[in-house]
């Protein structure tokens, strides 16, 4: 952590997706594997992080929707566990989220005669890719200190963009809030720590939410 | 004053109407026409009476037009939608000529409006046609499907792809729902208004009064299935699991409630099956209700314990929102949006058969703790996905991403 002079204001943005068909679809695990190979990474990028941000139930049996897929439309138990337990916060480029999930369906195809299980018609899995519209919310923080009485009115769409979709984005590659005690210098080093430590893929964004709020709140001694 | 968007902030949240707020800034000002074929009655009429003063207080300059037709349009246009959903239409070149006439002539009462609209909605395959006559359009254009195209009848299909491939966007509301096209196919499911007739919070007075009207014991379970006298809707499967529980609890009252069948010939002798299947038990009260008996159906649902959708096949499935929104568990049949609802274990249960929706009903009138708290968790999921507000602002960042070139980020500052 180095610091510059003058850390910047912590400008509060906020954002929302849009789904949009990519009209490939899957019915069986090689047709999966294969599309998976091409498939725009805006939809790996969906079909692991766009459950937090669309409708979708909050405590879902599998956090991505291949998993979920592979058990309810295939039946195969073994493999949506394999799927399931990936998670996308390891990955630091779509890409490598990409091969590992192609590997663990090699794997898979590789055991058996998986690849002929074919799922119903109606139940083929369908390619979604995200659009990510962000935008300023005009809400301002000057010191970290704040940010814990912030955080409980900030709407689930500026937790997900600062907190995950932050992590996309270069050069940082973190989150927006360490990315920005990271300017105060070793000041907040144990809150930076604290923060690495919240692993945002397997709660929901209201509990991240309260997670984050908490954090903050102890830090700084405030109630969380 | 209390502003439209108050009287939502008080139920969807106060974070919920500042994102739209925040968001719509971007659109203030632009000139969106939506254009459908009726004011009054169905689906779509229901949410663009809903859509056009929300959209209007949040700055933009939203309008709604209806073109009109005669007989022979009406009969092409409802050809189109039963083929859509799969039925095998012939359209002959009569019919097919009445659609795109009727189509150029409301082009022309309609050209000022629409030439030089920012954004044209256009609502199923009524008005698609309107397209080809504004080749100096200064907007974008986009058609909304309502309807499950999954499976359409292939000729009458390709007919309508001809209209629909030049729009600028298309809306459905499931990719199950959705065909291949030319454009970006955007997937926005439909919503319910919490503040509407059918949905909004009832005094305890009016329920019981519903209830005694149709001769409900309050004291004693009630389950409720919302639907038309439609096979798909599986009415005789329901009363069939209906028997399969009443001698373990006999007790159980069973509600059918849906409307009238005067112009369904096949609706009339599903419903004779129905009132045949129900025999003579007092319990199985088969009601038919008229097109506006909303706030009838609203109190039924909120007397009944939970309430069952076991539908074969389904569209969205709106009757099953409605049900999650007032805290009641739904078991409902393993199809269409149904499945985007109805969590196992969660906000109920799916099944596909008379048994399975047997098993679930014993289940839950014997887990009444587990009843009230699935209830809760469905309340809460419908607020959090499935108000008229995730709607509206699925359709402002739609209206945002076709301004930016349909860009994967769209950053606004």
């Amino acid at each position: 952590m180095t610091a510059p002079t003058t850390p910047d204001v912590f400008v509060v943005k906020d954002c929302t997706l849009a789904a949009i068909a990519t009209g490939e679809r899957a019915q069986n695990l090689r047709e999966l594997r294969d599309r998976l190979m091409s498939i725009h990474p805006g939809s790996i990028y969906y079909h692991f992080w766009g459950g937090l941000l669309r409708p979708r139930f909050d405590d879902p049996e599998y956090n991505n929707d291949f998993a979920f897929w592979v058990r309810h439309a295939l039946h195969d138990t073994r493999l949506a566990e394999r799927l399931g337990i990936i998670d996308p916060a390891d990955y630091s480029d779509l890409e490598l989220l990409r091969q590992e999930l192609i590997e663990v369906m090699e794997e898979r195809l590789e055991e058996g005669d998986h690849a002929l299980t074919w799922a119903r018609p109606d139940q083929q899995f369908h390619f979604v890719r995200a659009q990510t519209v962000s935008f300023d919310t005009g809400l301002r923080l000057a010191q970290p200190a704040t940010m814990g009485a912030a955080i409980p009115s900030l709407s689930l769409g500026s937790i997900f963009y600062h907190f995950i979709d932050a992590r996309r984005r270069e050069p940082q590659g973190v989150d927006d809030f360490r990315a920005w005690l990271a300017q105060f210098g070793e000041t907040h080093a144990g809150l930076y720590a604290r923060l690495a430590e919240v692993d945002p893929y397997f709660i929901s964004l209201a509990e991240l939410r309260q997670q984050l709020a908490r954090l903050f709140g102890e830090f700084f001694g405030e109630p969380a | 004053m209390t502003t439209l968007l108050d009287h939502y902030a008080a139920v969807a949240g106060t974070d919920v109407i500042d994102h739209l707020r925040q968001l719509a800034a971007a659109l203030k000002g632009a000139r969106v026409v939506h254009v459908n074929s009726t004011r009054v009655g169905g689906g779509v009429a229901e949410i663009l009476t809903k859509l056009m003063p929300l959209k209007r207080e949040l700055g933009l300059d939203a309008r709604w037009e209806v073109i009109t037709g005669a007989g022979e349009f009406y009969q092409c246009t409802k050809g189109f939608h039963n083929a859509l959903q799969g039925e095998r239409v012939e359209l002959p070149a009569g019919l097919r000529r009445a659609y795109e006439e009727t189509n150029r002539q409301n082009a022309e009462v309609l050209r000022a409006a629409l030439t030089d609209a920012d954004f044209v909605f256009i609502h199923d395959p009524q008005p698609a046609a309107l397209l080809r006559h504004f080749p100096q359009r200064r907007g974008k254009w986009i058609w909304r499907c309502h309807i499950d195209a999954s499976h359409p009848h292939r000729p009458v299909w390709k007919y309508l792809r001809e209209f629909v491939a030049g729009y600028d966007a298309s809306i459905f509301s499931l990719a199950d729902f959705a065909q291949p096209l030319p454009h970006p196919v955007y997937l926005i499911p439909p919503s319910i208004d919490p503040l509407s007739e059918k949905n909004m919070e009832l005094e305890a007075s009016e329920i019981d009064a519903v209830c005694a009207q149709f001769h409900l014991d309050r004291t004693r379970p009630l389950m409720l299935q919302v639907s038309r006298y439609d096979r798909f809707k599986d009415p005789v499967g329901v009363i069939r699991a209906y028997h399969l529980v009443k001698s373990f609890i006999p007790g159980l009252q069973l509600v059918l409630a849906g409307g009238g069948a005067d112009d369904d010939p096949e609706g009339e002798a599903v419903l004779a099956e129905v009132r045949l299947a129900a025999g003579d038990d007092a319990d199985i009260h088969v009601l038919l209700l008229p097109a506006d008996a909303h706030r009838t159906i609203n109190a039924l649902q909120r007397a009944a314990d939970f309430v069952l959708q076991k539908s074969l096949r389904e569209g969205f499935g709106l009757t099953v929102t409605e049900a999650l929104w007032k805290s009641k568990p739904v078991i409902g049949g393993d199809t269409g949006g149904i499945r985007l609802q109805v969590v196992n274990h969660h906000t109920g249960f799916l099944v596909s058969t008379p048994e399975g929706a047997a098993l679930r009903i014993r289940y839950l009138l014997n887990h009444r703790e587990r009843l009230l708290e699935m209830g809760h968790k469905a309340r809460e999921f419908v607020r959090e996905n499935f108000l008229i507000t995730r709607q509206l602002r699925e359709h402002l960042t739609l209206m945002v991403g076709l301004l930016h070139g349909m860009r994967d980020r769209i950053n606004l500052g």
